[in-house]
């Protein structure tokens, strides 16, 4: 069964990797501009901070919980970079400020799920509002973009002067290796894994289970502040309703990813696949005639439910097997 | 069958020449795999029929088939006679047939009466439940098993036994006409199995079949009137029991002889277990014990007396409120099972399914689990090493696998069992605390788990054991410690340890816990 279950492992990410190639395909033939350098960075750069963002949600899921609060956590980095680079601090302490900020955020999560023993699901979505009702409280209506164009160059200029691989992107590759290294090879990643299938059995085991859950909070926040801040550079201003929406993005590409909902399963090689098929696919229709932004939201709810129900398909083929045998035999009866 | 609320057994006087309910020469597979081959089965009115096995026999699959859960692939199912077709456990149900689990499943926030008549409540006019009439009907049936439990009191709290007397009730009250008990003594103490018993008794003579299923051989002879054995899901033995031998029952089950073992006296050298008045409020008081290295101490008593809740708080997974462990001479620190497992302490605890494996990893996975520091080189732990380390442990512990990347939960309970010991023995641990080693495993297997311990104690290790079964508790045990009621009530030796001594002492002023009445 353990090879049957790599072997459906294998077939998950087989199939992404044949998505993107579809999607890729796809795209060159709506639109010659697909493949132009400006459009791959574009697309790359906003996948990238996405992606990021979807690496320490994986580790959550996995876990069995999950953080909704991850934009509401960006925005609040960038809207306090926004307004203390407006009061003169210098760049380096702004930084420091942020991500201390975006630990905090995550901390709190992190303290309510695992001292409070509260549900993250709604810990999270508590906090999506109160940190983006933080976040517009902290700038105001008034938006930031006097940023020096040494920083804003990040959103420009590609990674080591090869125009379409934004910096996000290659931020993106060198953590998506370290996590996954350490998901498949180091004792914190086997302890996640079995934290997510049987949390009791874990901790029965002596894996300190809430120490754990709190750290990925506190990862969590941490690495969504710096996105916050890699991103108000990107689009060189930091204003109100930053990166709205963002969170349920993130959790589609981890679903998307082979993430299992209910924790214990997934790849980041299955995530990172998944980031480039959704970032692809929202390019490429969105290169298309009459395809606006409004369309590309049903695509991308029906994705996510998609990715939650194939996984399961042989239980529901089970069941409604089983179903129709009763039904059988009813009318056996009958008869 | 209509669903009053008088309760009826039988309607019909037990006539043993036509079974109730047969099953004729019933297949069943799963994923091609046969879980049952063209498996008889008659039961009778008015006689107890036991269903043994080992693990993996086919025990639960045929139940399930009984109780209407799965359907048969092949031969087919007859109630009086009349082949019928069961749509679900609640078409058996309504047919007169009732299961009862070894660990029965209660609406814990309802009364006893409520959960008696879940779904089909006695009504009043204008459809209001008529509660009355509920206590009334439970009082009804409690009385004649001979046992109290108030049918006002809310289900939370009540032990495991007076639980499946609450599922009896249900069926009873529903005129269940078969009644199948799967493992029901499992989790009971010898005095809530001997309640237990009369009410089989009292049924039985009623008129209702009877299906027992228990590794327990003895009770199998104490209560039961015919035997159905089945080994790799095929019978082996179905007859009445009169003239048979444990010794023939248990070479149907595992098709050879199993020795039977003999206690081996181990002497302690330096303590390694030291606790001081060891005290959680409301669960445990003044505990104070010791264990020395290369002994084997069992902790027997009722079940709910606060064994497992001792052992739970020295290995840390749950706090207490005063008193010391020590471990070697160090003082351990309270609440942290990491801080226990670095002291040397491993626990295997009682419930394997939830607290001791994950059932979807495998077998490697669960070996490693508790050792991955010791497995990590530069921080990294190689797959290839896990699968060695793991395989090097199950070998040692005679794990039956098929391969060590197999998920547990394709063993069998002993194997899953033997594959828990490996983690904690890979440990290489000074103290082992192993609670209820052998429940819901085979015999055979139950005999390698014992000599196991043995061979523990004998390798220097200290071990403590928690078991509700007194013959394991005098074949494992150098001396024996007895609770009662969240109290340390007996120390005995090894030659005062007898199944009387250890009885008395547990119970001892403590009336059946079935009588008493909660305050409300």
């Amino acid at each position: 069964m353990a090879r049957e279950r790599i072997a459906a492992a294998l077939r998950w990410e087989t199939a992404l990797l044949v998505a993107l190639a579809g999607v890729f395909v796809a795209g060159i033939a709506i639109s010659p501009q697909f493949t132009s350098s400006y459009s791959l960075f574009t697309t790359c750069t906003n996948i990238g901070d996405l992606a990021i963002m979807a690496l320490p949600m994986t580790l959550i899921v996995i876990v069995g919980e999950i953080d909704l609060s991850v934009a509401s956590t960006l925005a609040m980095s960038s809207e306090l970079l926004g307004v203390l680079w407006l009061h003169h601090w210098p760049m380096g302490l702004i930084v420091v400020v942020c991500i201390a900020m975006g630990a905090l955020a995550g901390l709190i999560n992190g303290l309510l799920v695992t001292r409070v023993g509260l549900p993250s699901l709604a810990v999270t979505i508590g906090t999506l509002t109160l940190y983006r009702g933080i976040a517009n409280l902290i700038l105001g209506a008034t938006s930031v973009s006097n940023f020096p164009s040494s920083y804003t160059a990040v959103g420009v200029n590609g990674f080591l002067g090869i125009d379409s691989l934004s910096w996000s992107v290659a931020i993106f590759a060198v953590l998506a290796i370290a996590t996954g290294v350490m998901l498949r090879m180091t004792s914190l990643g086997r302890s996640l894994y079995a934290i997510g299938l049987n949390q009791e059995a874990a901790f029965h085991a002596g894996i300190r289970v809430k120490r754990i859950k709190l750290m990925l909070f506190v990862l969590s926040g941490i690495v969504c502040a710096a996105v916050g801040i890699l991103y108000t550079f990107e689009l060189s201003s930091a204003a109100e309703n930053i990166g709205i929406g963002f969170e349920l993005q993130v959790v589609t590409i981890v679903l998307l990813g082979g993430v299992s909902i209910f924790g214990g399963t997934g790849t980041v090689v299955g995530v990172a696949l998944a980031a480039f098929v959704y970032a692809l696919l929202r390019s490429a229709l969105l290169l298309t005639p009459s395809f606006n932004e409004n369309d590309f939201q049903v695509v991308s709810g029906g994705l996510l439910i998609l990715s939650v129900l194939v996984p399961n398909l042989a239980l529901f083929r089970a069941r409604a097997r089983e179903l129709l045998a009763r039904y059988r035999g009813k009318r056996a009866r009958h008869a | 069958m209509s669903s009053s609320a008088t309760p009826a057994v039988a309607a019909k006087p037990p006539s043993p020449a036509e079974p109730v309910v047969s099953l004729v020469e019933a297949s069943k597979a799963f994923a091609g795999v046969h879980a049952l081959r063209e498996v008889s089965l008659e039961l009778f009115a008015g006689e107890t029929h036991a269903l043994v096995g080992e693990n993996g026999a086919g025990k639960s699959t045929l139940i399930k088939l009984l109780a209407g859960v799965h359907q048969p692939d092949g031969g087919q199912l007859q109630i009086g006679g009349e082949p019928v077709f069961l749509s679900g456990p609640g078409d058996a149900a309504h047919r007169g047939i009732a299961v009862i689990y070894q660990e029965p499943t209660l609406f814990p926030d309802l009364s006893v009466a409520e959960n008696v008549f879940i779904g089909r409540q006695p009504l009043r006019p204008g459809r209001r439940i008529d509660h009355r009439a509920m206590d009334r009907a439970v009082n009804e049936v409690f009385a004649r098993l001979g046992v109290r439990i108030d049918p006002e009191r809310i289900a939370r709290g009540l032990s495991i036994a007076e639980q499946q007397l609450v599922e009896i009730a249900k069926a009873l009250t529903r005129s269940a006409r078969v009644l199948i008990m799967d493992e029901p003594t499992a989790a009971l103490s010898p005095i809530e199995v001997q309640r237990l018993f009369r009410v089989v008794e009292a049924l039985r003579s009623e008129g209702a079949a009877v299906v027992f299923v228990s590794h327990r051989l003895a009770e199998v002879f104490e209560i039961c009137q015919r035997v159905t054995v089945l080994r790799d899901g095929q019978r082996t033995l179905s007859r009445p029991l009169e003239g048979l031998s444990e010794t023939d029952l248990i070479r149907a089950m595992v098709g050879r002889d199993v020795l039977t073992e003999a206690h081996e006296q181990h002497a302690p050298s330096r303590t390694v277990l030291e606790v001081q008045r060891l005290t959680r409020e409301g669960v445990f008081r003044d505990i104070s014990f010791e264990v020395g290295a290369g002994e084997v101490v069992a902790l027997a008593g009722l079940v709910g007396s606060g064994r497992t809740e001792v052992a739970r708080a020295i290995f840390g997974v749950d706090r207490y409120d005063a008193g010391t462990v020590r471990i070697d001479g160090q003082k351990l620190k309270r609440g942290s099972p990491t801080a226990a497992m670095s002291a040397g302490v491993g626990l295997v605890p009682e419930d394997r399914r939830q607290q001791g494996l994950v059932m979807e990893q495998s077998l490697a996975r669960n070996i490693a689990l508790a050792s991955l520091r010791k497995l990590r080189r530069a921080g990294v732990i190689r797959a290839r090493t896990e699968r060695e380390f793991a395989t090097d442990w199950a070998k040692r512990l005679q794990v039956r696998y098929s391969r060590v990347t197999a998920p547990v939960s394709t063993l069998s309970g002993g194997n899953q069992q033997k594959v828990v010991l490996a983690k904690w023995l890979a440990r290489k641990p000074s103290l082992l605390i192993v609670d209820e080693p052998t429940r819901g495993i085979d015999v055979g297997t139950k005999s390698e788990v014992h000599r196991l311990i043995s061979q523990l104690a004998r390798d220097g290790v200290a071990v403590l054991v928690i078991s509700s079964e007194l013959p394991e508790v005098l074949t494992v045990a150098d001396r024996v410690l007895v609770m009662r009621e969240g109290q340390l009530v007996a120390g005995l030796t090894r030659e005062q340890a007898t199944e009387e001594a250890i009885i008395a002492a547990g119970t001892a002023a403590a009336l059946p816990s079935a009588t008493r009445k909660t305050p409300s």
